[in-house]
């Protein structure tokens, strides 16, 4: 029972990690919290949605890997899907975040992206109607782990490919020149454009980064659940709550963040219902700010 | 001519009612800084408050005291304020953005509560036939629908000349001194946290009596009708109409509104039963790029606040 929470809980944490590091980049740098950024997994979502249908139009529908629900065509459609999402997170940018920044006051960015994300999350279900989709219609097969622990072959496949994609975002940050800049942006952004770091490069790596990861958590949600309009905004919570978690600006700390809101999540579900499986993100972020505004990992005081 | 006329008159009820919300959010955003996304939620525990006092009891639901109406609203402000005041002195101390995200929060989690907890609030159904004001004229429409809009004008009114005592008043000076530079009020010897709640708490409570009167014109309510977009409505009425400024407030509250539901009766005549549910999020698309131009061609709305200014110098 309580390794079967784990298994679960980790599966979906792995999510909100990814789509929580987008939230944390753009926090720390730009000092604002994107509430479009749930809007960039459902975009990305179906973004994979559209490109595995082109290509199964294409080339003909192709056989599933192995025991696994989906085939090559929603592999090969994952970049795509990222590296749209990645462009529409910088178009964005452009459009409404940057001319608003330049305006000055900070807060204004937020009620702005309220309104980005609703007006996004509208134009998806305009264009693909409220109803959901899914990438196959096979049946997942399920996994004896041991120790009566199920896990089904995607949640496996998923669970692996989103910490892959973790650890190479925390290499890259880590040892890698961009990510020294854009960790020095997001500490002090004068004193980094004062070492000769061009910030606005910065800035479009930060959103470029944020938004495909975002949109890989999208099409993993998408694997694991379904493809729906309010997938996104669903998730909105529980990414603030990692972000918050594991403390503003730091990745390392949204990864935990959202791996620890996952658990809180699966673990709820006994004890308070399904239904409230939202709420969950929210008590464990009320009691994080009341304890420990700055997060676990979090440097700056909230 | 009667008919365009009941229809107008409810038009303004149901505007105004938005406009006692964004006199609130004007309150808190507007004069005090205080960033609220959870409208919806204020409004909600305004409106349910206002149902289990003033219905008839029922199996559906809890409540059902069935006390006139004053009560519900008095009830109504009460609860709001009292949300207000939990969430408030959680996180008025920290960064102003954690405000927006624990109100978006709240509101989420209390209209999960609204959906799931069914023997209180009726669930996904609602709570229906919840007592309207001055039923007993409900069988001549015109004079019913005139009665409702002067009540409600008389609240908003009473609401509006509240706000322009207190935000020219020294409290009023005081919230806007904080949310230009919270140092220097600060070092003149005002508590911050202390001014910012009471700005917080009196917001919500105006926008649980516009939930409340909500509940009243509209006899029924569900939790659909506070999703996150009503929250989002009511800020697009403020920034069109001019945060800082409660005239501004009321002129986008009535504009913002005769868009909408202008926008729908468009919908509705000239897009195919078939694609209206479609429709309906096109008109959501409309409002949030509406939202962004205005942020972005007149950041000051359509008023915009006044200068304030020292008496010697004007």
């Amino acid at each position: 029972m309580i390794a079967q929470i784990l298994v679960d809980g980790v599966t979906s944490g792995a999510m909100i990690a990814l789509g929580a590091i987008g939230v944390t980049l753009t926090y720390g740098l730009l000092r604002f919290a994107n509430f479009s950024h749930g809007e960039f997994a459902t975009f990305g979502a179906y973004a994979a949605l559209v490109i595995a249908g082109a290509l199964g139009i294409a080339l003909g529908p192709g056989e599933t890997l192995g025991d696994l629900t989906f085939g090559w065509h929603l592999v090969a459609a994952l970049p795509g899907a990222v590296v749209l999402t990645a462009l529409l997170a910088v178009v964005l940018d452009w459009l409404l975040f940057e001319r608003l920044r330049r305006h000055g006051n900070a807060i204004v960015l937020v009620i702005a992206s309220f309104g980005a994300s609703l007006a996004l999350r509208s134009a998806l279900e305009f264009g693909f109607g409220p109803q959901p989709y899914y990438y196959t219609r096979e049946i997942a097969m399920t996994v004896r782990l041991g120790g009566g622990m199920r896990a089904t072959l995607d949640q496996i496949v998923v669970l692996v490919v989103a910490l892959l994609l973790m650890a190479a975002t925390h290499l890259m940050l880590t040892y890698t020149a961009l990510g020294r800049a854009l960790r020095a942006t997001s500490e002090n952004p004068d004193l980094a454009r004062l070492a000769g770091i061009d910030v606005e490069r910065i800035v479009r790596v930060t959103w470029l980064l944020g938004g495909g990861m975002a949109a890989a958590a999208g099409v993993f949600l998408g694997v694991t659940v379904q493809v729906r309009p309010t997938m996104g905004f669903e998730l909105l919570l529980p990414l603030f709550a990692a972000a918050i978690l594991g403390g503003i600006g730091s990745v390392p700390g949204a990864m935990v963040g959202g791996l620890v809101i996952g658990i809180a999540e699966a673990a709820a579900v006994p004890i308070a219902g399904a239904q409230y499986r939202a709420a969950v993100a929210f008590v464990v972020m009320l009691a994080m700010l009341l304890l420990r505004p700055r997060g676990l990992f979090g440097v700056r005081a909230a | 001519m009667s008919g365009f006329l009941s229809y107008a008159l409810f038009f303004t009820t149901i505007a105004l009612s938005y406009g006692v919300a964004t006199l609130g959010l004007n309150l808190q955003w507007g004069s005090a800084g205080l960033f609220n996304v959870g409208v919806a939620g204020f409004a909600l525990v305004g409106a349910y408050t206002t149902a289990w006092i003033t219905a008839a009891p029922a199996e559906t639901h809890w409540g059902g005291f069935a006390l006139p109406i004053p009560y519900g609203w008095a009830g109504a402000m009460a609860a709001s304020a009292l949300m207000a005041a939990i969430v408030g002195a959680v996180t008025l101390r920290l960064r102003a953005d954690y405000l927006a995200i624990t109100t978006f929060g709240a509101a989420v989690s209390l209209q999960l509560v609204a959906l799931n907890a069914q023997a209180l609030t009726g669930g996904p159904f609602g709570i229906a036939f919840i007592p309207r004001p001055f039923a007993a004229l409900s069988d001549r429409p015109l004079a019913f629908a005139a009665a409702n809009c002067a009540l409600v004008v008389a609240v908003t009114a009473l609401a509006f000349a509240g706000l322009e005592q207190l935000t020219r008043s020294p409290w009023g000076r005081v919230l806007r001194a904080l949310r230009e530079d919270e140092a220097a009020a600060a070092s003149l010897g005002k508590a911050p946290d202390k001014f910012r709640l009471q700005a917080f708490v009196l917001g919500a409570a105006l926008m649980g009596l516009a939930g409340a009167m909500q509940a009243q014109f509209f006899g029924f309510i569900a939790p659909d009708n506070f999703l996150p977009a009503f929250t989002f409505q009511v800020w697009v009425m403020l920034i069109l109409g001019g945060s800082g400024n409660n005239a501004g407030a009321l002129v986008g509250a009535v504009v913002v509104w005769a868009l909408w539901t202008g926008s729908g009766s468009l919908v509705s005549l000239l897009v195919a039963p078939e694609w209206q549910s479609r429709a309906a999020s096109l008109r959501v698309v409309a409002i949030g790029l509406v939202l962004a131009a205005v942020l972005l061609a007149r950041p000051r709305g359509l008023v915009g606040e006044r200068a304030t200014v020292s008496r010697s110098l004007e």
